[in-house]
């Protein structure tokens, strides 16, 4: 359970002063970075929506999913596919793009919620491999492996392009913040609750009168949508789509992103996820071996940091009642 | 007619590899309920090890055995180091087992090169033979025998033998087995080295059809997913007849649909999934 947080009103002041210095340091940064590290934010921001909707599920509903990146891709080949074939606009292209995200995980999720634990993961793993082989070998719809390229970045009118990248910038600020504020109203309604309660005993539940599955359905759909979201930004971003997206690697790296973060805590994966994408930028910058450092990485955050950053703050404040371990 | 055969033929001797990954890869789920994902590395690792092997000594015997130890070993260390003080917790399981299959792949490459590698058959098995109307290479067949034999042994160590009844045992109530004073901690080890062995076994004796190339380790990781799941996790007769499925299926979706190869495997998986979720052989 989460150990609801008694602030002093000093405590409450402070915490809105850095929310709110918060979101005036996004709001500025355009006038402070470089293209290149603007362009860094933006990546940070995709992967921060992109990693805090798989935390809906590990963190609040205890399904830990390693195909959430089946999502993330097939929205974004939806998207750049609407918007190649069919000069479709960002208006018709977004949504649709959401609703594929939402069907697959409707699919998948019905295979995949019969089993939880270490067979979820696998068949959750499995599953996201069916839309990267789809990806991979349908080559006349999706380019194969040579993906799909020239995704334009979006214009919301005839006159009102995206194109420059504080424009976009400001666009995806605006997608992930209302992505975050979402995921933050669902896992503080009596919905999340719930999630919450199955996570820690699905027969306790049950034995309450929750329809367990048909809560763990909706919670994997709803996270689709988000992973659906950042990948359309992505897309969008990269103006480039490719099987690398649905990859199982990127499902880990998300999952990584999570766990480094904190589960449970959405502003933790948040974290997390800047910081991998931080890291991937400034290490590859040095060396070819990425590779082998994240996966020394993904060691050290189990050896090390399982509960994540936040988790890790929290417990050297010493609250009384540490979050129990998410498995 | 002869297509067909032929098609078979090959699709059963890459399922024989599947096999003796999945197997190893089964047991593990079975007994510890771990998903490792590094078990791609075991096969990747086992089949460049062999190659190297084979250059230095030019003796086959030698170096499929002398791969697939060292590859064993290298999963006890894992097992015991890495993966014992997570039991029953599958998030750092995940993440410790993905991150060897990341440090090893980067490893492999920085070894052995991009470049895609073929070990030499041996010389008794480097023919063809004639099969009726048709020549067929001998040592795809020697495959499928030695993957029949492989079953056959792993078969009698589990039903016919005092530590194959503690596996059983332990499989089916870990705690009720302790408290008899058996040594499941041991067990763990020992099914982890030989799921190791197995795998690396797959690695070496698939070098000189399939070769050896940077990605195979995922490759087959997830190909061995696909036949834990249609054969049903902790089953031996499942990670056999799963595995040629999935090997007949793999080759006939390659060569009669080429674009859609990878979903003549999945959809499959997916009908399973729907219909009988344990898999073919599993126990609800």
């Amino acid at each position: 359970m989460m150990t609801p947080s008694v602030k002093t009103p000093s405590a409450a002041i402070m915490s809105a002063l850095a929310i709110a210095g918060g979101i005036a340091l996004l709001l500025a940064l355009p006038a402070l970075l470089s293209t290149y590290y603007l362009g860094l934010v933006v990546q940070m921001l995709i992967f921060a929506l992109f990693a805090m909707s798989l935390d809906l599920l590990i963190g609040y509903g205890g399904m830990a999913s390693l195909g959430h990146a089946a999502y993330f891709g097939v929205a974004a080949y939806t998207a750049g596919l609407l918007a190649l074939r069919l000069g479709a606009s960002v208006w018709l292209a977004l949504p649709a793009a959401l609703v594929a995200a939402a069907l697959t995980a409707a699919v998948f999720g019905f295979l995949a919620l019969r089993t939880r634990g270490s067979y979820f993961l696998m068949i959750t793993l499995a599953l996201s491999q069916v839309a990267w082989g789809i990806a991979f070998g349908w080559r006349t719809l999706t380019g194969g492996d040579d993906g799909l390229t020239g995704v334009p970045r979006p214009a919301l009118g005839p006159h009102w392009s995206l194109a420059d990248d504080t424009s976009f910038y400001y666009f995806v600020l605006l997608g992930t913040a209302i992505g975050a504020a979402v995921l933050a109203r669902i896992v503080s309604s009596p919905f999340g609750y719930a999630l919450r309660g199955i996570r820690e005993s699905e027969t306790r539940m049950a034995a309450l009168g929750y329809h367990v599955k048909r809560y763990k359905f909706t919670a994997f759909v709803l996270a689709a949508i988000f992973a659906g979201l950042a990948g359309c930004l992505y897309a969008y971003d990269n103006r480039f789509v490719s099987p690398d997206y649905l990859q199982v690697a990127r499902s880990a790296e998300v999952l990584l992103m999570v766990i480094l973060g904190g589960a449970g805590t959405l502003i933790g994966p948040a974290f997390g996820a800047a910081l991998i994408v931080l890291l991937e930028n400034l290490i590859s910058a040095y060396t070819e071996r990425w590779l082998m450092v994240i996966g020394v990485i993904y060691i050290a955050v189990a050896l090390f940091a399982p509960r994540g950053i936040v988790g890790f703050i929290r417990e050297r404040r010493a609250k009384p009642a540490p979050r129990p371990e998410v498995r | 007619m002869t297509f067909w055969l032929i098609q078979t033929l090959n699709g059963i001797s890459y399922g024989m590899l599947l096999f003796l990954l999945a197997a190893g890869l089964s047991l593990i789920f079975g007994l510890m309920k771990i998903l490792n994902l590094t078990h791609g590395s075991f096969y990747l690792l086992g089949g460049y090890l062999g190659l190297a092997t084979f250059h230095r000594t030019g003796s086959f015997v030698f170096s499929v055995l002398a791969a697939s130890c060292a590859i064993a070993v290298v999963g006890i260390v894992i097992e015991r180091i890495f993966l014992r003080r997570f039991h029953l917790q599958e998030l750092p399981q995940v993440l410790v087992t993905f991150g060897f299959l990341f440090i090893f792949s980067d490893l492999a490459t920085l070894v052995w090169g991009g470049n895609p590698q073929t070990m030499p058959k041996p010389a008794i098995l480097a023919s063809s033979i004639q099969l009726g109307p048709f020549f067929y290479p001998s040592y795809r067949l020697f495959i499928i025998g030695f993957g029949v034999l492989v079953a056959v042994v792993l078969w009698w160590l589990q039903e016919g033998t005092r530590v194959g009844a503690m596996v059983r045992a332990s499989v089916d109530d870990e705690e009720v087995a302790r408290a008899l004073g058996i040594n499941v901690s041991l067990l763990f080890t020992l099914v982890f080295a030989v799921g190791a062995f197995l795998a690396a076994l797959g690695g070496v004796m698939g070098g000189p059809i399939v070769g050896v190339y940077p990605g195979a380790d995922f490759e087959v990781l997830l190909l061995g997913f696909v036949v834990v799941i249609v054969g049903g996790l902790g089953s031996l007769k499942g990670a056999l007849v799963g595995g040629i499925i999935v090997g007949l299926l793999d080759n006939f979706g390659k060569v009669l649909f080429p674009e859609l190869a990878l979903f003549t495997i999945f959809a499959p998986m997916a009908l399973i999934l729907a219909v009988r979720p344990e898999g073919l052989f599993g126990r609800e």
